[in-house]
């Protein structure tokens, strides 16, 4: 759920506008009234987050509705898009107006919490317990949990079963399997294999199954392990088995390509399966991803939305906020998103029955129940070492340096202030 | 209103001027000439002089308040922020709690030091020449060539500012999808004129990324240039061209002797202009490439961007922003300069 599918030309405009805003936040002229009503009762709270996509942002709205009902409370649902939120944020955290209830993605909640704009979930009785290791510690800011998802995702393999059959490849289990399976599935005006290698955190998140798989960390970059994973996207671009255009592509585009049948495999997670779904000549699969040695188990990292409840003037909405985010993490409504969503319950518990329930899902549990943040172990360092990162994949699928090379300046880059 | 009870106050700031030296001695010398009854006079009329002027120079502020207020408060007061925030180190958590401590010319000493800003400095250098030779050529050539009369030349001269008319996200995004290395329509072409077998990698290389992005700001800025150069042309006196005609000058040095001189001084804004403008490109860039493949085409005012709104390092985006300004600014002073040089002359 990192990146919703929207065009370009969008996602830019949105950029442009955020940007607008935080110039305005930035020089200290927000403007607003704030979070209002301290006095009697609470009958309304909001809520921000970046669903803007149907069906999606209407089946938040009937969970929001719901949960606001069981509180006594209607909830004002506003969504920005995903590349606007964060700009939004600090707009609204400068100028005091932040909403009730806050939906952050999960890498960026511990930045968030730095600031002190969030409050601790503990205050309010919210009981944490349960909720698989992952999502939990992406939740947690310096011991305290301030944000819970109810549900959870990461990255799989997908691939075309009409094109794989019909060029006699199985599904590719390893590293050579996939090297091998993408240059048999190479033909003219088609590619064998996609990823997302862009210059943003989208790309270091995609490129994260395949360092971590490897042994590879996020603390120390320039390693052997590191560097053979990098070395694994150079050889797939290098053969022709990928578009140098990866470069470019951001996850809503590798989903393109794939849908239009221009790559028969491609990295992306579950959120893409209504989508997918709604082609009845596409038939796909989906796969764990590719792992260097046979029998070893993939780590993917950890995707999905934590909510919050942010600092405001009134203790009576925030209690409200708290009382919907208690609901929104209840095992039904977290069983019930899931299902909406292709995603994983992250109460492990709820996971469980979700497999047995969902058969088609076990595959994403397992894989979920493995998964890492991406916060885990940098916190707040994070985006500085996810930098470093993606600037290695386009230095070296761009031939300007080889994998060690590049892998060493993005250390640089992760370890400076 | 009440001013215009009231002898009629002078217009020209420097008559008032004079006439406000003049007034001293006149109105120090009335008692002196004797009687009450004009002294009373002349007290009289020294008050009303007085007032006069008063309501005069109100007048006179009012008028330029509106304007002064405006450049102070959207040209004074971001640019003073912009140099003050350069000085501080601001954060995430400065959005919270309003915190930005003063760190000196720390900010500065990074952007400057890290490895990105000179390869930044030479895409904005390599960018900025590109794109204005190109702009500039192709425009003078296309006002020299709509100068002529033909049919339909007004329909295509107007078509020609269509680049101008598009938003720029608009023409970008249709640049990019025309640029794609293996969908493309450019590629396509050349594969099947046999230009190229495997197609030019235009966003994907990354010395082909940076040709890209000047070739599509060479195209935006076409219609500026055309147009600013054609309105010189139509002041050169037609009569200077059929002299020359006569004296026997072929298209070639009717150029260099008449047109060449008489269209310098359109010249030198539109080159000006042009630099100022294509400097801080941003947004062809950012749609396009968005500084990639690998940095390649990371200029100034993108790295200011990113360091601002994407790493939220707003200090140090504000230094990167000043070193933008510096230049331009150096711009518009050698464009002074040249002008004043070309006035003395």
């Amino acid at each position: 759920m990192i990146s919703p599918a929207r065009p370009p030309a969008r996602r830019i405009a949105a950029l442009l506008t955020g940007t607008l805003a935080l110039i305005l936040a930035a020089t200290g002229c927000g403007a607003g009234t704030g979070g209002g009503s301290a006095n009697g009762k609470v009958v309304s709270i909001t809520a921000l987050d970046y669903y803007t996509d149907e069906p999606e942002h209407s089946q938040w709205g009937e969970v929001l509705t719901a949960c606001g009902k069981s509180a006594g409370v209607t909830v004002e649902q506003t969504s920005v898009p995903g590349a606007s939120l964060i700009p939004k944020v600090l707009q609204q955290a400068s100028s005091r107006t932040l909403p009730d209830l806050l939906m952050l993605d999960n890498p960026d909640m511990q930045q968030i919490a730095q600031t002190g704009a969030l409050t601790p979930l503990d205050q309010y009785g919210i009981d944490s317990s349960g909720f698989a290791k992952g999502i939990l510690s992406a939740g947690t800011y310096k011991g305290k949990v301030y944000g819970l998802a109810p549900d959870v995702s990461t990255v799989t393999l997908f691939y075309n079963k009409d094109m794989l059959s019909k060029a006699g490849v199985s599904v590719p289990r390893t590293w050579d399997e996939l090297k091998a399976a993408a240059a048999k599935l190479t033909r003219p005006g088609r590619y064998g294999m996609a990823v997302d290698a862009n210059a943003t955190f989208e790309g270091s998140w995609q490129f994260l199954p395949f360092l971590w798989s490897n042994g590879g960390d996020e603390k120390q970059l320039d390693t052997p392990q590191a560097a053979q994973a990098l070395q694994l996207w150079v050889d797939l671009v290098k053969s022709g088995s990928m578009s140098k255009s990866v470069l470019n592509w951001t996850q809503a585009d590798v989903h393109d390509q794939f849908v239009a049948g221009r790559t028969a495999m491609m990295v992306n997670g579950p959120w893409r399966i209504p989508a997918l779904d709604k082609d009845k000549n596409l038939h796909w699969g989906v796969a764990p991803i590719p792992v260097p040695r046979t029998g070893q188990t993939p780590i993917t990292p950890l995707g999905g939305e934590v909510w919050t409840v942010p600092q405001t003037a009134s203790k009576a909405r925030q209690e409200k906020a708290a009382h919907v985010l208690a609901c929104l993490n209840d095992s039904s409504n977290m069983l019930a998103l899931a299902k909406q969503h292709f995603t994983v319950p992250s109460r492990s518990a709820v996971a469980a029955q979700y497999a047995e329930q969902v058969p088609s899902m076990a595959a994403f549990v397992k894989n979920v129940a493995a998964a890492r943040s991406r916060t885990s172990e940098l916190g707040v360092k994070w985006p500085k070492a996810a930098t470093g990162m993606y600037t290695a994949i386009q230095s070296a699928l761009t031939g300007e340096q080889t994998p060690e090379e590049a892998l060493r300046h993005a250390q640089q880059i992760a370890t400076s202030t | 209103m009440r001013s215009r009870s009231r002898p009629v106050p002078d217009l020209s700031p420097t008559l008032r001027m004079s006439t406000g030296q003049d007034d001293g001695p006149v109105a120090a010398g009335a008692p002196a000439t004797g009687a009450a009854e004009e002294v009373k006079d002349a007290h009289g009329r020294d008050r009303a002089v007085a007032r006069a002027r008063f309501w005069e120079q109100l007048t006179q502020w009012m008028f330029i308040v509106p304007a002064a207020a405006y450049l102070l408060l959207f040209f004074g007061y971001p640019i003073v922020k912009n140099i003050v925030m350069s000085f501080q180190q601001y954060t995430t958590t400065t959005f919270y709690t309003g915190a930005a401590p003063f760190v000196g010319l720390q900010n500065y000493a990074k952007i400057l030091s890290s490895d990105l800003f000179s390869k930044a400095l030479l895409t904005t250098v390599l960018f900025t020449a590109g794109s204005i030779l190109g702009q500039f050529v192709l425009g003078l050539a296309f006002a020299l060539f709509f100068q002529r009369r033909f049919p339909l030349g007004r329909v295509l001269r107007s078509l020609l500012l269509l680049p101008w008319l598009l938003p720029l996200v608009v023409s970008g995004t249709t640049w990019r999808w025309m640029l794609d290395p293996d969908t493309g329509v450019v590629n396509d072409a050349l594969r099947h004129l046999h230009l190229s077998s495997s197609g030019i990698p235009w966003l994907t290389g990354t010395s082909q990324a940076l040709v890209s992005v000047i070739l599509i700001n060479i195209w935006v800025g076409i219609p500026f240039n055309t147009a600013i150069l054609y309105g010189g042309l139509q002041d050169i006196p037609t009569h200077l061209y059929e002299a020359a005609k006569l004296d026997g000058a072929g298209p070639v040095t009717s150029f260099r002797h008449v047109t060449w001189p008489l269209l310098r001084p359109v010249v030198s804004v539109a080159l000006v202009l042009g630099v100022v403008y294509t400097v801080k490109v941003l947004d062809i860039i950012l749609v396009v490439t968005g500084g990639g493949p690998a940095n390649a085409t990371e200029t100034i005012a993108t790295q200011s961007y990113e360091l601002s709104f994407q790493q939220f390092e707003f200090g140090r985006g504000a230094a990167m922003s000043n070193v933008l300004i510096v230049i331009s600014l150096a711009f518009a002073l050698v464009y002074l300069r040249a002008n004043r040089r070309a006035q003395n002359a």
